[in-house]
C-alpha cells in the first residue's frame, strides 16, 4: 500500500505492505526492517532495525500528530488510491479569522468593527479555567466582522471575528 | 481521632487529602459540583455530595452548602485543601459555630494573616524584616503617588486579600501608576471580592522563598525547612524545589526561627507557610530575606517538603486539629535529599500558555525510583473549564539536586497525556537548561528561558520513525477498533500458553 506522509512538513513516500504478521517497508526508496506492535488503542511499540520507539497517536482540533518518545509531529497522511483531494490549498493574503484557542467565556470585546488592527493586537479577552487571555490578531488589517458579543460562551475553535 | 472528615475541594488536593483519610482508617467525604461527578476525588470517596452549579461560587465557595453537607453527614472535621475555603476566616468561624472542626488555623489566626496588610502590622511588632512599603491599603491615587515615590520605582501593586499573582502589578515608572492601580484594583475586587491594594518596593528579579511551619494546639511551634519557589510565570508558581540551593544550615535557621515568630505572633496552629523574598546581591554580601506574606492553608508544593522531611503534612494536620501534640520536636527535624516538583497545568505552552481543557484520550503516567505523583486526573476523565488548570504534581526525589534532576527527567519522559494540552515539554526544556542545573534561579528566569530559541531540530531518523508509525497506524485502520479486536496486536506468544507457563516454571524451580 502507498502513502504520501508528510511529518512536520516533510514530505515522505511511504510503501507498507503486511503479510503474516511481518510488514515489508519502503521509506523514500530505502528499505526499512520494521515490526510493530499496537499495546494499546493510539500506542505502538515499533522496531526499526534494532532501535526500539514507542508512538503515540493524538487526534486533536488542529489534526493528527505523533509522538516519538517525547517528540512531537504534526502529521497527514493520504492514501494516494483514495479519491480525496489533497489538503487545501494555504492561506492566501485574504481575510483571517481571530478563533478561540478554548473553550469560555468573551469578557470583553477589545475592537470594534472597521477597527484598524496591527498583527498582534489583542481583539477579544476570553476566560477560561480563572485566566483571562487576550485572543491576538494573526494580521494587519482592518476589523470586518465581529461575531460575538461580551459576555458569550465559545468554544475551541469559534470564530469571534474576521480580519481583513 | 475523627472519624469522619469533609474533604471541601476538588481535584488533585481533594484526592490526597483522601489518601491521608484512608491511610489514617478514617472515612472520607466529598463534595462536587455539577461538572464534577465523573472526577476523581468522587470516584474514590466513601460519601459524595452534590453541591450545585459548575461556577464556584455556587457549589466550592458556597459555605452554606458546604456546612450542610457537614451536618448531613456527620462529618467531625472539614479539610479545606488550598484555595477555595481554605483561607476564608468566615468559613473558619462558620465551622466552629456549627460544631464542626476545621482542619486548620483558627479564625482569628486567618484574619491576622489572611489579609496582606494587616500580616505586616502584625509581624512589624514581632520584629520580623519587611519590603519597605506601606502596611494598609492606599487610599487614593494621590497617597498611592506619594507612597511610590517615597519608597522608589520599581514599586509593586498587591492585593490585600490577594493570591496566585491576582491583583498584582509591577510598576516601572509613574506614568504607569494610575492605570496599574485601577486594573489591579478591579482585579483584586473580582478575584476577592476586595479591592484594597498596597504597594511595596519592588525588588527586581528577587528568589521567592518560603519556609514550612507547624504548630499545634499546645503552644509547640517547628519549621521544616524551605522551598525554593522562584520558578514563576505570571506570578504563578511552576516549579519549586526543597532544600533551597542557596540556602545554607546558618540560614535556614535564621529563616525558621523568624517564620516561627510569625507564626508565634498570630497565635497560629496547624501547618502554615511563610513566604520571603530573599535579594541577590552582586557580591559576596549576606543574602537579606523580607517577610513577604503568610499563607494559611496546606501549600500545593508541600510534597517536596514531605519528601526531605520525611514527614506526612496532611497526616499531621489532621492530627494536630484532634488535639494531638507534635510528636517530634525542633531537634528531631532533618533535612535529607533533594526534591523537585513540577505543576502539570492543562494549558498550551507552545500558544502562549492558552487553557487547554477536554477529554484525556491518553494517559500514561510515569513511575519507578524516586517519583511520585499526585493527581486529580484519569484517562477518558474531561477536564472542564471551570477551574484552576493544575491537573497534577510530578515530584522527584533523589539523595541530591541533581539526582533528583536526573530522575524528573527520566519521570518526564516516560510522562504522556494526550487529547489536551499541557506544560509536559516545558518541565523537560526547563530541566534541560544549563542555568537551571546550575540552580541560577529568580523569579524572571522562565520570561528569560523562553525568550531563548528552543534549541536543536529533531533527529532525521526520529522523523522516519513518525512517517512509518503514521503507515502502520493507517494501514491497522481505525486503532481503536483494532486492538479491542485484538487485531494487530502480536499474536504470537498466544500458543501453547499453559504449557510454556508449565515448563517455564519448572526450570526456574530448578535454579
Amino acid at each position: 500500500m502507498l502513502y504520501d506522509v508528510t511529518i512536520d512538513g516533510k514530505n515522505y513516500q511511504l510503501d507498507l505492505n503486511r503479510a503474516g504478521g511481518r510488514w515489508s517497508c519502503r521509506l523514500n526508496g530505502r528499505d526499512f526492517e520494521v515490526d510493530a506492535v499496537l499495546v494499546r488503542p493510539d500506542v505502538l511499540s515499533l522496531r526499526i532495525g534494532n532501535l526500539a520507539y514507542e508512538v503515540k497517536s493524538e487526534r486533536l482540533a488542529s489534526g493528527l500528530h505523533l509522538w516519538v518518545g517525547s517528540t512531537r509531529f504534526a502529521v497527514e497522511v493520504r492514501d494516494p488510491r483514495s479519491l480525496r483531494g489533497r489538503t487545501r490549498a494555504g492561506d492566501d493574503g485574504g481575510p483571517k479569522k481571530v478563533v478561540a484557542p478554548m473553550p469560555g467565556k468573551v469578557v470583553r470585546l477589545l475592537v470594534s468593527e472597521g477597527d484598524e488592527v496591527e498583527s498582534g493586537r489583542g481583539v477579544a479577552v476570553v476566560e477560561a479555567m480563572k485566566m483571562q487571555n487576550e485572543i491576538k490578531s494573526p494580521k494587519r488589517g482592518t476589523v470586518q466582522k465581529i461575531l460575538v458579543s461580551e459576555g458569550a460562551a465559545v468554544n475551541a475553535g469559534d470564530v469571534l471575528a474576521i480580519v481583513e | 481521632m475523627f472519624k469522619k472528615i469533609l474533604i471541601a475541594n476538588r481535584g488533585e488536593i481533594a484526592v490526597r487529602v483522601l489518601r491521608a483519610c484512608h491511610e489514617m482508617g478514617i472515612a472520607a467525604v466529598v463534595i462536587y459540583s455539577d461538572v464534577d461527578r465523573a472526577a476523581l476525588h468522587v470516584r474514590r470517596a466513601d460519601e459524595a455530595y452534590p453541591i450545585g452549579a459548575a461556577a464556584a461560587s455556587e457549589s466550592y465557595l458556597n459555605i452554606h452548602k458546604v456546612l450542610e453537607v457537614a451536618e448531613r453527614s456527620g462529618a467531625d472535621a472539614i479539610h479545606p485543601g488550598y484555595g477555595f475555603l481554605s483561607e476564608s476566616a468566615k468559613f473558619a468561624q462558620a465551622c466552629a459555630d456549627a460544631g464542626v472542626k476545621f482542619i486548620g488555623p483558627t479564625a482569628v489566626a486567618m484574619e491576622a494573616m489572611g489579609s496582606k496588610t494587616r500580616a505586616r502590622q502584625a509581624v512589624e511588632k514581632a520584629g520580623v524584616p519587611l519590603v519597605p512599603g506601606t502596611s494598609r491599603g492606599v487610599e487614593s491615587f494621590t497617597e498611592a503617588e506619594q507612597v511610590a515615590a517615597g519608597i522608589g520605582y520599581p514599586v509593586m501593586l498587591k492585593a490585600a486579600a490577594g493570591g496566585g499573582g491576582k491583583g498584582m502589578r509591577l510598576v516601572h515608572a509613574p506614568e504607569e501608576l494610575k492605570s496599574s492601580l485601577e486594573a489591579a484594583r478591579s482585579e483584586a475586587e473580582r478575584s476577592f471580592g476586595d479591592s484594597e491594594v498596597y504597594i511595596e518596593k519592588a525588588i527586581v528579579n528577587p528568589r521567592h522563598i518560603e519556609m514550612q511551619v507547624l504548630a499545634d494546639e499546645h503552644g509547640n511551634t517547628v519549621y521544616l525547612g524551605e522551598r525554593e519557589c522562584s520558578l514563576q510565570r505570571r506570578h504563578q508558581k511552576v516549579l519549586e524545589e526543597a532544600p533551597s540551593p542557596i540556602v545554607d544550615a546558618d540560614m535556614r535557621r535564621r529563616m525558621g526561627e523568624v517564620a516561627v515568630r510569625v507564626a508565634r505572633a498570630a497565635n497560629y496552629t496547624n501547618a502554615g507557610t511563610v513566604e520571603f523574598l530573599v535579594d541577590q546581591p552582586e557580591n559576596d554580601q549576606q543574602k537579606n530575606f523580607y517577610f513577604l506574606e503568610m499563607n494559611t492553608r496546606l501549600q500545593v508544593e508541600h510534597p517536596v517538603t514531605e519528601l526531605v522531611t520525611g514527614i506526612d503534612l496532611v497526616h499531621l494536620q489532621i492530627r494536630i486539629a484532634a488535639g494531638e501534640k507534635l510528636p517530634f520536636t525542633q531537634d528531631d527535624v532533618r533535612i535529607r535529599g533533594h526534591a523537585i516538583e513540577c505543576r502539570i497545568y492543562a494549558e498550551d505552552s507552545d500558544n502562549n500558555y492558552f487553557p487547554s481543557p477536554g477529554k484525556i484520550t491518553l494517559l500514561q503516567e510515569p513511575s519507578g525510583p524516586g517519583i511520585r505523583i499526585d493527581s486529580g486526573m484519569y484517562e477518558g476523565w474531561n477536564v472542564p473549564i471551570d477551574y484552576d488548570p493544575l491537573l497534577a504534581k510530578l515530584i522527584g526525589y533523589g539523595s541530591d539536586r541533581e539526582h533528583a534532576i536526573a530522575r524528573l527527567r527520566r519521570a518526564l519522559g516516560e510522562y504522556f497525556v494526550g487529547g489536551i494540552k499541557t506544560n509536559i515539554s516545558l518541565f523537560r526544556r526547563i530541566l534541560h537548561d544549563a542555568d537551571f542545573r546550575a540552580a541560577n534561579l529568580d523569579t524572571g528566569f522562565l520570561d528569560r528561558m523562553l525568550k531563548r530559541a528552543e534549541g536543536k531540530p529533531a533527529d532525521s531518523k526520529v522523523a522516519e520513525a513518525a512517517a512509518i508509525a503514521a503507515g502502520v497506524f493507517a494501514a491497522l485502520g481505525s486503532t481503536e477498533q483494532q486492538a479491542r479486536n485484538g487485531a494487530g496486536v502480536d499474536t504470537r506468544a498466544d500458543e501453547n500458553i499453559g504449557a510454556n507457563w508449565k515448563s517455564a516454571s519448572r526450570r526456574e524451580a530448578l535454579r
